[in-house]
């Protein structure tokens, strides 16, 4: 039977895409999953696979062209079969689908990245209601019921276990909901109003602090003795801080919802990427389970990928908070913007030494950074924001924190 | 003197059924009965009852046979007949778990069980001797409950005009006339077979409605059933005077506020039962009881004192045979270390087989309303439904308690003839938390009554097709 090709929607925003170039010629056999086309969304190049098996009987946009998500642009099918109806169709088709997906003015729960599993998911179908609605992740709860089975009751104690562990050595639970929904007390609904009234729809404030690099430089030096393959970065250390961090402090690690502040119990840190085309944010999932190797390798390719416009949708929705560095330009410090509904973003600027006055009437040169974090006052007060930094700032100084 | 690895105290469905799971999982067993096997159910009740109501349905049935062309001349009931084949089917039954004990070589011993010290049983056996037995493993109190009768309202039994369900399945004859005291289950089930029999039959409950337990509409239907076929029935009445006769029982019942005075033959008290937790040890024991008089037990069907579990009626409502059965078999695989599944307590279905018959599963509407539930009811009449016109039992109907959101079945209630098979597709829905999408594209072959159910879980979705 023959399969239609559409314009898929490749990204959450995506309304239309351009195809750049088709990878299979009409006649070409294709397999399920082979990629048929390169397209330009809004925000990267991405390919369209194939969704069926067959030949590719016929091409219907050219190179270049740009149609609305839904357009009909090929049709798979067998060698001999009759694809007129089909090729007919095309028109309606195009322009039912025509509706562009609309991205929704507050992110509902990121979608997290698709995780790759040996089977499919066993859950009954009142639980698989629950979880979509409450946006839990099915493949992540361990099912009570026969065989495994994600039931119920498995859904809603996702949803009502909320693991907020602040004591500083404890790495927050798995096995429960990715995070919190907090609703708004009057106290806070009245906060996020007046504030808002007074400086715009994100009331914003900045928390600067300046942190010691010592030891972090002599940790960095110390492992790059060990050989190239264990070199990190002062921004590969801060990013691993941030993360560690957040995980204590879920009321930071929070999307503002308008009317509850969802408090996520994993940390998938933002990094913003500057690329010819503009800003870009890719994700690090689950950035406090990753060890500092990891962030560095995975950092290090997100801002490549993110350059040669390759990432795709997944890699760059679904941040919890994020981090921008404008170190390596030489800013000394600066404040970012807070990518809504994220509710703080740190601004790094660069790295000095700097001359400190020590306890014993001498001095001493020391490598600084200022760290600036920008807060939604509806969501962060000022004392909750300065306490995450005193976390962060204790990571970072002492960073043998981050191996306990 | 002889050492098991699990005894049971008692051998009703709970004990029975436990000590054959116990058996396959290769746990030496022991089950302590003074009776026959089977308990309550098989000998004095859910058996010997349906046995009757079969009865009472084809008394019913047979009277309506010309309708359908069938002639069958001057129909005569003899009460006897059919009490002594429940009899039999009864004993049948009994007979049955006992072949059930030897294949699965499980131990009977005969006589009347006390806890001892450890997990020790003193046995007063039938032949009067005394005798001490051991479980190494686990010792199960399944010792059941009993009729207690109603001695608050002047109802105490004397067996012959004031009697309970277990005389009532002995009577040679059905009554010229009984006045029922309790419509729950055996209430309405013994109303049924009486009224079917050609007795006077007068339901007196204190509740507002009969089978006060079930869903509203479900009292309400069975209730103008029972009237259409010559029942008195008070509801919200107070029994305040019995006097019993030689022959006869003078009821004085005060209904609204109106006092009246009913004479009939006997009374068949069928309200209150008791759990049996007298003289069996459990205090000496040192076992724990819940408020309400029964073994407290976890979901493990652990007691108190380690290594002693109970089940069945005795550790707690609802005392229903299929709800003992299933505690006997978690206690099995509790007692041989095995994984289990703990007991859904919220998903245990009820059936009455009066006629019509009536089955539930889950919450009523009024209790959805009590917790506020948003819920869709979803309702479709028999009298709509083409198998029910063919058989000619259109009375009673198919609701659904719907969760709006997500379309849980939170409740069903079905009043109609077959209800308590019908119910099942329910409960298994439940149990695997289908919603009411999964009920509807399951294709329900036609016709039959359980189309009645698809239609109700399309009521609910607002597009039902033959109502």
């Amino acid at each position: 039977m023959a399969t239609k090709v559409s314009m898929e929607a490749l990204s959450p925003t995506m309304e239309e895409g351009r195809l750049v170039k088709w990878l299979k010629n009409e006649g070409d056999a294709v397999k399920s999953g082979d990629v048929l086309a390169e397209v330009e969304t809004d925000k990267a190049v991405m390919e369209l696979v194939a969704r069926g098996e067959g030949v590719l009987r016929k091409r219907l946009v050219n190179e270049g062209d740009a149609v609305p998500v839904g357009t009909l642009v090929g049709v798979i099918g067998s060698a001999s079969e009759d694809i007129t109806a089909l090729l007919g169709g095309s028109a309606a088709s195009s322009a039912a689908v025509s509706a562009p997906a609309v991205a929704p003015a507050v992110a509902p729960a990121p979608a997290p990245a698709p995780v790759a599993t040996g089977g499919r998911t066993v859950a009954s179908p009142l639980a698989r209601r629950l979880a979509s609605d409450a946006g839990v992740d099915l493949q992540r709860i361990a099912g009570s019921g026969p065989g495994g089975r994600v039931v119920k009751r498995d859904i809603e104690a996702a949803m009502t276990s909320h693991p907020t562990q602040s004591s500083a050595n404890s790495t927050p639970a798995r096995t429960g909901s990715d995070f919190t929904d907090i609703p708004l007390t009057q106290i806070r609904k009245t906060i996020a109003r007046r504030l808002a009234e007074s400086i715009g729809p994100i009331p914003t404030f900045y928390l600067t602090v300046e942190i010691d690099l010592s030891r972090a430089a002599e940790m960095r030096a110390a492992v790059a003795e060990l050989g190239d393959e264990f070199k990190v970065s002062f921004n590969d250390i801060i990013l691993k801080a941030t993360a560690t961090a957040l995980s204590q402090h879920p009321e930071v690690n929070a999307h503002w919802l308008g009317d509850s502040i969802r408090q996520f119990n994993r940390v998938h840190l933002g990094m913003a990427v500057a690329t010819d085309d503009g800003l870009i944010v890719p994700v690090i999932f689950d950035a406090d389970q990753k060890r500092l190797s990891e962030i560095s390798a995975e950092s290090r390719s997100l801002a490549k990928r993110a350059r040669e416009r390759k990432l795709t949708p997944a890699e760059y929705t679904g941040s919890t908070c994020s981090v921008s560095n404008l170190g390596m330009m030489q800013i000394d410090q600066f404040t970012a913007i807070i990518n809504p509904p994220e509710c703080g973003i740190l601004a790094i600027g660069a790295i000095e030494d700097k001359v400190v006055a020590e306890a014993d009437g001498g001095f001493t040169v020391r490598k600084k950074v200022k760290i600036t974090m920008s807060c939604d006052h509806r969501a962060i007060d000022g004392a909750v924001g300065a306490r995450f930094l005193q976390t962060l700032r204790r990571m970072i100084e002492n960073p043998l924190m981050l191996v306990y | 003197m002889a050492s098991f690895d699990v005894i049971f105290l008692g051998g009703g469905p709970a004990g029975y059924v436990g000590a054959i799971r116990s058996a396959q999982l290769g746990l030496n067993t022991a089950v302590i009965e003074r009776e026959g096997l089977g308990g309550t159910c098989v000998l004095w009740g859910c058996i010997p009852a349906k046995a009757l109501l079969e009865a009472a349905s084809i008394a019913t049935k047979v009277k309506k046979a010309a309708e359908f062309g069938v002639n069958v001349g001057e129909v005569s009931l003899d009460f006897g007949v059919a009490m002594k084949r429940s009899r039999d089917v009864s004993t049948k039954n009994s007979k049955g778990v006992e072949f059930l004990f030897k294949k699965n070589k499980i131990t009977w011993i005969k006589g009347t069980g006390t806890i001892g010290a450890g997990k020790s049983v003193k046995v007063a056996t039938a032949e009067g001797k005394t005798e001490t037995h051991t479980a190494t493993k686990a010792l199960v109190v399944c010792t059941g409950s009993r009729v207690k009768g109603l001695p608050q309202a002047g109802l105490e039994l004397n067996k012959t005009t004031i009697i309970s369900s277990d005389e009532g399945l002995l009577l040679e004859k059905a009554p010229k006339s009984v006045a029922i005291v309790g419509a729950g289950a055996v209430g309405c089930e013994f109303a049924d077979v009486f009224n079917a029999f050609g007795s006077k039959v007068t339901i007196i409950e204190v509740a507002p409605r009969i089978l006060p337990l079930e869903d509203e509409d479900s009292s309400t239907e069975v209730q103008r059933s029972f009237k259409k076929r010559g029942m008195d029935i008070f509801v919200g009445a107070k029994l305040s005077g019995a006097k019993a006769g030689k022959d006869s029982v003078t009821l004085t019942v005060e209904e609204k506020g109106a006092k009246q005075e009913i004479v009939v033959d006997k009374v068949l008290v069928a309200a209150g039962r008791a759990p049996n937790v007298e003289n069996i040890g459990l205090k000496e024991a040192g076992i724990a009881m819940t408020e309400r008089g029964f073994i407290k037990i976890n979901e493990r069907m652990e007691t108190s004192v380690k290594g002693i579990y109970a089940i069945g009626d005795v550790a707690g409502p609802p005392m229903l045979a299929h709800k003992g059965e299933r505690e006997g078999m978690i206690v099995a695989e509790v007692i041989a270390g095995k994984h289990f599944h703990a007991l859904n307590y919220g998903n245990i279905p009820n059936a009455t087989y009066c006629h019509p018959e009536v089955a539930s599963i889950g919450i009523t509407e009024a209790q959805a309303k009590e917790k506020k539930l948003d819920v869709k009811i979803g309702k479709f009449p028999f009298s709509a439904n083409g198998r029910a016109r063919t058989s000619g039992e259109t009375e009673g109907f198919v609701k659904l308690i719907v969760d709006a959101k997500y379309g849980e079945i939170l409740g069903a209630h079905i009043v109609g003839a077959h209800a308590t098979e019908m119910i099942h597709e329910l409960v298994v829905a439940r149990e695997n938390e289908f919603t009411i999408e999964e009920i509807d594209l399951a294709v329900h072959a036609h016709p039959t009554l359980s189309e009645a159910i698809a239609e109700a879980t399309l009521d609910a979705m607002g597009r039902m097709i033959h109502a």
